[in-house]
């Protein structure tokens, strides 16, 4: 088995959730190999975690603009470490925005192919294989790339692997980065969901939505309520997010999320194709509509039709009910 | 300015989808339509027009049905159009259909490239940062504003925990999101006037491509297997009674759910 390189994501102190997934995904198909791009002293920051979460070998590259320059840094390294380092067998990348701007590029870069947002990867005579989810979750196609594959992955689709206490050896790379000629940051800005506490709507087990019939802006405080009592993240349906109840971040759907949580609870969603082919591999969906023909029902593993302002102020209670007797209990 | 949109015919979302054994759409089962993202894309482009002057040119890589995708754009104010068409280039991967487009827009002068974010078929958001890469210009991608000015292009640029505000020097690709702008509806005068509007087609030979840069066969990446997943079924629905929140927590608790 060869060498699998993986892309860290971090904020500059700690690993991102997606990076030990990608570290645990690259074990499966070979020797994981980290590459660290980051500002002046990230490397040495990251190095115990990285090696925790399976990382033999860290290749650090650091400098001043890793942060202000969109993607071209970890091109420049990524590309460095393939053309020196013998027995490449694949590059593993997060399908997330940043992560996808620096694949898709590398992939020219380097002249070999990309297979973009897969669950899953596997290894059997020497040759890696991806699994994707294509057509809203209808179909799983599993391919290969000619050459070093590049694959960027789902976050939230891979799962860990227990902690080591091993630490990496550090190689440092150096890379010459211009800023003229890339996109550059100007600013960032650290939104309301991200700093509101609740589980990431991408990777969430659990997820609460809300549609057109949760009827507007001040009602939608209902399904947060849900969300919260849930420990879930909160979702919307385009129509939802169409007539201003909730920002765009967190719809559901074709053209927003896709998401597989372990529980999906639509509440007032009709479930049009649009919303089903961003959800429907959710292992166990919940529907609460007042509409007995709406389509979400023939999805729904359960399905209540009732109004949602007596069904759910119901459900909160009974949840936090089950809870504290579970407190009793112990 | 002059502006290039890319634009992709797409099955329609709220029909049926299906892929064949080999991994490609079926196109016959789909109603195919514009991507509703290049709309919005188009749609920014001509804003820009308004502002800035210059021509928007619509580029679109596929079977010769893709004409009325092209024609959809030109009806809601796009000055031309090139079509990229060769039975060669079906099953192209990412890579193979940047460097086709890459190679058609070495034969225009642009200063901007507008694509959307992600095509609701393949999703992979690889060409535009792909094509920045083949034209060396710099990639801003998806943006939910935009704006251009003394030879820069700025915009708001939307990610998992927030949004960055980036800048970039033009020429420069972007992608764009779909809260960037609400389409126009083509008017019937420019329903007309689109059937007057240039529309140069490229073949792989026009592109002077070779054919190992082309079609299915020659894909950097290969398709081994198609699984159809099994269509979800209904579960237990009921009819509140006045306990229907007590019963679905019930529902939750022995699913160990909660």
């Amino acid at each position: 088995m060869g060498k699998i390189l993986v892309l860290a994501e971090h904020d500059q102190h700690a690993l991102k959730d997606v990076t030990r997934e990608l570290l645990a995904a690259a074990a499966r198909i070979g020797e994981p190999v980290a590459v660290v791009v980051g500002l002046p002293g990230t490397g040495d920051a990251l190095l115990a975690e990285l090696g925790a979460a399976g990382a033999k070998t860290a290749y650090v590259a650091e400098t001043e603009h890793a942060e202000d320059v969109l993607a071209t840094p970890a091109v420049l390294a990524l590309e460095t470490v393939a053309n020196t380092v013998d027995d490449i067998a694949g590059i593993l990348i997060a399908s997330s925005v940043d992560g996808k701007d620096v694949a898709a590029r590398l992939s020219v870069r380097l002249n070999t192919g990309l297979i973009a947002d897969a669950v899953n990867v596997e290894e059997s005579d020497g040759t890696v294989m991806a699994t994707q989810q294509v057509l809203g979750g209808t179909y799983s196609v599993k391919s290969t790339v000619r050459g070093i594959p590049i694959i960027t992955i789902r976050p939230g689709t891979i799962e860990v692997t227990q902690p080591t206490s091993a630490q990496p050896s550090k190689i440092t790379i150096d890379i010459v980065v211009d800023p003229v000629g890339s996109g550059q940051v100007v600013a960032r800005d650290e939104d309301e969901i991200a700093s509101s506490g609740r589980p990431d709507l991408r990777t969430a087990d659990i997820i609460v939505s809300g549609g057109r019939g949760i009827g507007s802006k001040e009602n939608f405080a209902i399904i947060e309520q849900l969300a919260d009592a849930l420990g879930a993240a909160v979702g919307a349906s385009r129509a939802a997010v169409d007539a201003g109840y909730i920002e765009h971040k967190a719809q559901v759907g074709q053209t927003g999320a896709t998401v597989s949580p372990r529980l999906y609870v639509a509440v007032g969603i009709s479930g049009a194709i649009q919303h089903l082919a961003g959800m429907q591999s959710a292992k166990t969906i919940v529907a609460i509509n007042k509409d007995a023909n709406a389509p979400i029902f023939q999805f729904a593993d359960f399905g209540i039709v009732g109004d949602l302002f007596e069904i759910v102020p119901q459900l909160i209670k009974a949840v936090n009910a089950r809870r504290s007797d579970e407190l009793i209990n112990i | 300015m002059n502006v290039v949109v890319l634009i992709k015919q797409v099955p329609d979302t709220y029909g049926e989808r299906k892929l064949s054994p080999e991994g490609r759409l079926d196109r016959d089962v789909s109603d195919v339509i514009i991507d509703e993202i290049n709309e919005r894309a188009v749609e920014i482009a001509l804003q820009l027009q308004e502002d800035v002057g210059g021509e928007v040119t619509v580029v679109t890589m596929g079977p010769k049905s893709a004409v009325d995708t092209i024609r959809k754009a030109l009806a809601m104010g796009a000055n031309k159009a090139i079509h990229i068409v060769d039975d060669g280039l079906a099953g192209s991967d990412a890579l193979q259909t940047s460097g086709a487009i890459a190679a058609a827009l070495k034969t225009i002068e642009f200063d901007l490239v507008i694509a959307g974010n992600e095509s609701t078929d393949g999703r992979s958001s690889a060409v535009p940062a792909m094509l920045s890469e083949r034209l060396k210009v710099s990639l801003l991608t998806n943006l939910v504003t935009l704006s251009v000015a003394q030879g820069s292009v700025a915009g708001t640029r939307s990610v998992e925990n927030g949004t960055m505000e980036v800048r970039a020097s033009l020429p420069a690709v972007v992608s764009v999101a779909e809260k960037i702008a609400d389409p126009r509806f083509p008017k019937l005068k420019g329903v007309l006037a689109a059937r007057r509007k240039p529309i140069t087609t490229l073949s792989i030979s026009d592109l002077g491509l070779f054919p190992l840069e082309a079609g299915g066969e020659n894909s950097w990446t290969q398709v081994n297997d198609v699984i159809a997943q099994p269509a979800r079924t209904s579960g237990t629905v009921i009819t509140d009674d006045g306990t229907a929140g007590t019963q679905l927590a019930g529902f939750l608790a022995a699913a160990k759910l909660i």
